[in-house]
């Protein structure tokens, strides 16, 4: 049998050589199929890597306090616009009693608006933070110092810069101590951030960042704010501090419907799991598409199997009268499928692997992500299972075909 | 016990609703080592008989033993086993696969039965020694002359060292040079290894090779007789 097997191989092989083109040709549905799940499982897999990284940037202890119900939906994205976190919360977040486990916290506001330092003007997020976001983040200025508690407590006018905002208003002089204008209050500059990226929700490269109470009292005049970000004490206390600032915001607000908040607390798992999810439905999305192709090339496979069984009738009569059973027929046939769309799994996975890097140079190069290529071996293993087992489903019906004729002579007879 | 026994066997053909009766009941037997040859004009159902006895065709009454079991007892796989242990077959068509070498056609039987992978190509060697054409073992079928190409299935039936060798016509479609060579092999065949050979010809010439001479007429034995 095994000895069958590799003989059986042997012969396939050379069935699908005698027609080269057609061969060729046939896989080609398979060879597209399999490029595409490929490419689909790893770009999808670059993006939900690339997401994670940025959440996970901020660091697995940290804790999202949102205003607003989280919104479901498009119509929804104005509950965050809601004014529910005021300095009342803040405080009872801060509260040991009520919130154990609270390591450091900042409230923050963040505004889009045009800074402006002589000519050179730029609209940028202008973060308001206290003066622990910087330990919450783990970034600390490149040159000068970061705003401390005195100047929170003072409403002082003092900023720190990201690196892109640093270069395009000063280029490479030393801006410390030059004065920018954010809408029409003057602000010095105290420090400027090393080059970061993006770090979770903050693109730490385009941003300033103010005390808060400069910025809500001098700038927007107003009295609530966009975030709070805490930091819990250490990974596992999370779930447990996230648990306990519901809690405590929704006795706060006189609450017992959940479905009534009127704020979100989010965990980088939390966040993760939902990029999951949504990267998740729109990889099977897209690879339901692909499996339509694989299916289109499997008919593909099983026309010219048909076609070869009628071609090789005498062959197959042949073989029967020198000792052949209807199982080595069937195998005969059904191994050249499989390896007919084996082979065109592995040219897949090759093209599918080659566009999938392709993609992830230009994404990189050109649009500057930092999309990491990896090759997709589990998707790689999946697309050489699903070939191969495209090749038997489709191959059965014709390999059957073959092996039924019963009596030899009739096949023998065959014009 | 005779190798083969067949005892009031009848094929019918159904086409169309139309009835043809090609063998009305044969009984003979054929002995280990026997030379036979089958004659008789076209239609007289020889051809059929010879695929019955060869396993590739079945017959529509009566019953065939070969090696003292009747034919419908012995299973499918059992079938295909017979046919690539005991039995060989040299058609007039040749039936040589197309695209490949003298060696591949005649080690085709070998990788149905159980014979070791390492053995193949020996035991292909010997068969293609045997019918003189070592020389021409890498050659493509096509590459050859009809003669050649018989040789080729004579050796491709041999491979096994099949008790039977049966034989439809080998010379049908042969030179009569070529023809004589084919023959000469097949009664070597016969006399040195004690193969049994059961050959269908019209040309008396050929049959004068066999001992045994049984004629057919309308699907009945006219005449058995042995020299």
């Amino acid at each position: 049998m095994n000895t069958y097997l590799i003989y059986g191989f042997k012969t396939a092989l050379n069935g699908l050589k005698a027609n080269k083109s057609r061969s060729s040709l046939t896989i080609l549905g398979i060879v597209i199929g399999i490029a595409a799940i490929i490419l689909i499982m790893a770009i999808g897999q670059g993006a939900q890597d690339l997401i994670l990284n940025q959440i996970r940037g901020l660091g697995s202890e940290t804790i999202f306090v949102g205003p607003g119900r989280e919104p479901q939906g498009p119509s929804e994205f104005t509950e965050i616009l809601s004014d529910s976190l005021k300095n009342k919360e803040v405080e009872a977040l801060k509260d040991p009693a009520m919130v154990p486990g609270v390591k450091r916290l900042s409230p923050i506001v963040l505004q889009v608006m045009t800074v402006a330092f002589e000519n050179e003007t730029k609209r940028i997020n202008v973060v308001g933070a206290s003066d622990l976001l910087m330990e919450i983040m783990e970034i600390y200025p490149e040159k000068g110092i970061f705003f401390g508690e005195e100047e929170i407590k003072q409403y002082s006018s003092v900023v720190v810069l990201g690196y892109e905002v640093k270069k395009e208003l000063f280029g490479d002089s030393d801006a410390l101590g030059e004065k920018i204008k954010i809408k029409d209050r003057n602000f010095k500059v105290i420090g400027a951030l090393p080059q970061k990226g993006r770090v979770g929700m903050f693109d730490v490269d385009n941003m300033v960042v103010v005390p808060y109470t400069t910025l809500q009292k001098y700038v927007l005049g107003t009295n609530f704010y966009n975030t709070i970000l805490v930091q819990a004490e250490g990974e596992a206390a999370v779930t447990r501090v996230a648990g306990d600032i519901e809690r405590t915001l929704r006795e706060l607000h006189n609450i017992d419907d959940p479905s009534k908040d009127d704020f979100h607390v989010m965990t980088q798992v939390s966040m993760a799991e939902r990029v999951g999810i949504v990267t998740d439905a729109l990889t099977a999305l897209l690879l339901s598409v692909a499996a339509i192709s694989l299916i289109v090339g499997g008919i593909g496979i099983m026309n010219i199997m048909l076609v070869s069984v009628t071609e090789r009738t005498r062959e197959i009569g042949l073989r029967k009268a020198v000792g052949a059973t209807e199982n080595d027929i069937l195998i005969q046939f059904l191994l050249e499928a499989v390896l007919l769309t084996a082979i065109g799994g592995i040219i897949g996975i090759a093209v599918g692997a080659g566009f999938s890097f392709l993609t992830s140079l230009i994404l990189t190069q050109v649009v500057g992500f930092g999309w990491g290529f990896s090759f997709p071996f589990s998707a790689a293993a999946a697309g050489l299972i699903v070939s191969s087992l495209v090749g038997l489903i489709f191959g059965l019906y014709p390999a059957r075909k073959a092996a039924a004729k019963k009596d030899p002579i009739e096949a023998l007879r065959y014009e | 016990m005779p190798l083969i026994e067949v005892k009031n066997l009848e094929k019918t053909y159904l086409t169309d609703d139309v009835k043809t009766e090609v063998l009305r009941g044969l009984t003979f037997s054929v002995a280990q080592g026997e030379f036979v040859a089958i004659m008789g004009p076209s239609g007289s159902g020889k051809s059929t008989l010879l695929h019955i006895l060869g396993f590739l065709d079945q017959a529509s009454a009566g019953d065939y033993f070969f090696e003292g079991k009747r034919m419908n007892d012995y299973s499918e796989t059992e079938l295909a086993r017979i046919r690539n242990t005991k039995m060989g077959f040299v058609f007039q068509s040749f039936n040589l696969l197309p695209r490949t070498t003298v060696l591949e056609n005649v080690r085709l039987p070998l990788p149905y039965s159980e014979i070791k992978e390492s053995l193949w190509e020996e035991l292909a060697g010997k068969a293609i020694k045997e019918i003189g054409l070592s020389h021409r073992s890498d050659y493509r079928t096509s590459q050859l002359s009809g003669g050649e190409q018989q040789r080729v299935a004579i050796a491709r039936a041999l491979v096994m060292g099949p008790e039977v060798i049966f034989a439809d016509e080998p010379t049908g479609n042969l030179d009569s040079k070529s023809g004589q060579q084919v023959m000469a092999i097949l009664s070597q065949l016969n006399q040195k290894r004690r193969h049994t050979i059961i050959l269908i010809t019209h040309d008396t010439e050929i049959a004068d090779y066999a001992q045994r001479i049984i004629r057919l007429r309308d699907g009945r034995i006219e005449s058995d007789k042995t020299k």
